[in-house]
C-alpha cells in the first residue's frame, strides 16, 4: 500500500534519512522501531510532506504520493503526531468536527463522530472543553479519534504510548488492536517494544536514517541478538 | 471642566471611535500574521488606497454609502493582484525579506496614490444622512463618530460569530494554532490564507472609507496609521481577535484622554505603556498562542 524507496530527507542542511526503504501492506500493521534520534519521526513527516522528499521515492498504491501535507491527507493518510498536536483554540468537538466534516462518512463501517465516540467514551465527556485541558490520555485519544474520523485508508501513529500511564496504554493498544481486526491499515512508530510486537505484523528497524531489519513481529521477539543490537532492549 | 461628567463621555465616545477605527485595521493584519506569520507593512497603504477610492466614489457618483461598498471591493481586488503577484512567491522567504517588500510596497502604493489622484488632500463629505449632531448621554455628538462606532462594533460581532462559532472559523483558528497540523487533516492552508488576505484587505478598504469623512485624505495617511496599527497588534498579541480589540481600545483611549489630560505627556504615554506591555507580557495580552 505505501512504500518508501531508498528515501532521503532532513531538515535544512542536516540530512536525517539516508536512503530509507520499507513497506506498509494492506490491512496490516507496521512498527518502526529505533533509538531516540534514528529517524522514525522524521520518516512519518517525510511520508506527510512536511518535509520534502529530497530523493528516492514514496509511492501510496504505487503511484508517487502527493508532495503537499492536505493532498496526503486528502488521499487517505491520517497522522497522529508524537506530540499530538490538538488545536488549544478548538474545543474538543471542534477538534473533531474539523476532520469530520471534510471527510464525511461515505458509507457503512465509515468513521462518525458517533462511532468514535463510542470508541473513546471518555471524549463524550469533555466535548465542550478546549483541547489543552485535557490529560495526555486524554489528548491521545483525542488525536486518534481525529485521525479516524478521516475515514483514512492508512492510519500512522508516532510513539501513541509515550508519556502515558500503564493502564491508559493498555487501553490505547485494546482500541488499536480492535482497529486493526477491523482491517485498518497502519504504521506505528514506537520505543515500547512489547506494545509494539504485540499490535504488529510486521517490524522495520530503524538506525541512523536507514532500516537495518525487516521481519515479522514473532521474529522480532524471538531474536534478542537483533534487539540488543538495535533496539538496547 | 474635568469634574464635568459631560467632559467625560465626550473623550470616552472619541477614544471608542478611534479605536473602532484601529480595530478595523488591526483585525485583519494581525489574523494574517497569526495564520502564516506574514507581515504585510502594506496594509497601512491599502487603508489610504480605501479612503481614496471612497472619496473619488463619493464625489464623482454615487455619493458616501457607493463609496462605502465600492472601496472594501476595490481594495480586496488590489489584495488579490499583491497576493497572485508578490506574497505567494514571498511566502517561504523569512520575515526580513517580507518587512523589506512589504515597506517598499508602502511607497510604490504611496506613488500610485500620487499619480492617480495627485499630491493634495481630498476632502469627502458626511453623508446627509448623518449629518449633524445626536444627545447621548448628556452630550451632543456628530451623529457620523457614533456610526463609525457602531460600524466597528457590528464587525466585531460578525468577525467573532464567524471566528467562534462556524466551521470555517475553527479552521482559521486551527490554522493560527498550528498550520502544519491543519494541513495534516485536509485543510488547504494556503487558499485559507488567501481569503483572509482578502477579508483583511477589505476591512483595510472600510477603515479607509469611513476615515475618509473624518481626516483629510492624503497620499501618506497609510504611513502614519502603520505605527498605532502595529502598537495594537503588539499590545494586544499577535493573531486574535480579542488582542485586536483590547489593543485598539487601549491605544484609543490612552491615546485620546492623554492628549486632553496630559497633553504635554501625550505622544510619549503610548510607548510607555507598550514598552510596559513588552516587559510585563512579551507576548502582548492576548496572543492566539498561548
Ligand atoms: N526540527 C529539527 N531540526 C533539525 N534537526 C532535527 C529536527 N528534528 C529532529 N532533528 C534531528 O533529526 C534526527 C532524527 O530525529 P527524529 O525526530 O526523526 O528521531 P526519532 O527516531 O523520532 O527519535 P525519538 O524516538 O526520540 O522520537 C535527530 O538527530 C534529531 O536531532
Ligand atoms: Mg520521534
Amino acid at each position: 500500500m505505501l512504500d518508501l524507496l531508498d528515501v532521503r530527507s532532513g531538515y535544512g542542511e542536516t540530512q536525517v534519512l539516508h536512503g530509507l526503504s520499507l513497506a506498509a501492506r494492506p490491512g496490516r500493521v507496521l512498527a518502526v522501531l529505533g533509538r531516540n534520534g534514528a529517524g522514525k519521526s522524521t520518516t512519518l513527516k517525510t511520508i506527510m510532506g512536511l518535509l520534502p522528499c529530497r530523493g528516492g521515492e514514496i509511492r501510496l498504491d504505487g503511484v508517487p504520493i502527493a508532495k503537499r501535507p492536505f493532498d496526503v491527507a486528502r488521499d487517505g493518510i491520517a497522522y497522529v503526531p508524537e506530540t499530538r498536536d490538538i488545536f488549544p483554540s478548538l474545543t474538543v468537538r471542534e477538534n473533531l468536527e474539523l476532520a469530520a466534516r471534510r471527510f464525511a462518512a461515505k458509507g457503512a463501517g465509515s468513521w462518525t463522530l458517533e462511532r468514535v465516540l463510542e470508541l473513546f467514551p471518555r471524549l463524550g465527556e469533555r466535548m465542550d472543553n478546549g483541547g489543552t485541558q485535557l490529560s495526555g490520555g486524554e489528548q491521545q485519544m483525542l488525536a486518534i479519534a481525529r485521525a479516524l474520523l478521516m475515514n483514512p485508508r492508512l492510519l500512522i501513529l508516532d510513539e501513541p504510548t509515550e508519556g502515558l500511564a500503564p493502564i491508559i496504554v493498555k487501553l490505547i493498544h485494546d482500541k488499536l488492536q480492535e482497529l486493526k481486526r477491523a482491517g485498518l491499515t497502519m504504521v506505528v512508530v514506537e520505543q515500547n517494544f512489547g506494545f509494539a510486537t504485540s499490535l504488529a505484523d510486521d517490524v522495520a528497524v530503524v538506525s541512523k536514517g536507514q532500516v537495518v531489519w525487516t521481519g515479522s513481529a514473532s521474529e522480532i521477539r524471538a531474536d534478542v541478538e537483533a534487539q540488543h543490537r538495535w533496539l538496547g532492549v | 471642566m474635568t469634574h464635568d461628567a459631560g467632559f467625560w463621555v465626550l473623550q470616552a465616545l472619541n477614544a471608542l471611535q478611534l479605536s473602532m477605527l484601529l480595530f478595523l485595521l488591526s483585525v485583519g493584519l494581525t489574523v494574517i500574521f497569526g495564520l502564516m506569520h506574514f507581515v504585510n507593512l502594506a496594509h497601512g497603504a491599502l487603508y489610504a488606497l480605501g479612503a481614496y477610492v471612497a472619496a473619488s466614489v463619493a464625489g464623482a457618483w454615487g455619493g458616501f454609502w457607493v463609496g462605502l461598498i465600492v472601496a472594501p471591493i476595490a481594495v480586496a481586488a488590489m489584495g488579490v493582484v499583491l497576493y497572485g503577484g508578490l506574497i505567494r512567491r514571498m511566502r517561504r522567504s523569512g520575515p526580513m525579506a517580507q518587512v523589506l517588500v512589504t515597506f517598499g510596497l508602502i511607497f510604490a502604493l504611496l506613488d500610485l496614490t500620487r499619480i492617480i489622484w495627485g499630491d493634495v488632500a481630498l476632502a469627502s463629505d458626511v453623508p446627509a444622512l448623518l449629518e449633524g449632531q445626536v444627545r447621548l448621554l448628556g452630550v451632543d455628538y456628530p451623529a457620523y463618530r457614533l456610526f463609525v462606532i457602531g460600524l466597528g462594533l457590528a464587525v466585531l460581532a460578525v468577525l467573532a460569530f464567524v471566528l467562534g462559532r462556524t466551521q470555517i472559523g475553527a479552521m482559521i483558528r486551527a490554522g493560527v494554532d498550528n498550520d502544519a497540523m491543519a494541513a495534516c487533516l485536509g485543510i488547504d492552508v494556503e487558499r485559507l490564507f488567501f481569503v483572509v488576505f482578502c477579508v483583511g484587505c477589505a476591512l483595510a478598504g472600510l477603515a479607509g472609507a469611513v476615515a475618509a469623512p473624518l481626516l483629510s485624505v492624503t497620499p501618506d495617511m497609510g504611513l502614519q496609521i502603520l505605527i498605532p496599527v502595529l502598537i495594537v497588534i503588539v499590545i494586544g498579541g499577535l493573531g486574535s481577535l480579542k488582542g485586536a480589540i483590547a489593543g485598539a481600545l487601549i491605544y484609543g483611549v490612552v491615546q485620546t484622554f492623554g492628549a486632553v489630560l496630559a497633553p504635554q505627556l501625550s505622544s510619549v504615554l503610548i510607548y510607555a505603556l507598550l514598552a510596559l506591555v513588552l516587559v510585563t507580557r512579551p507576548t502582548g495580552l492576548f496572543p492566539a498562542k498561548g
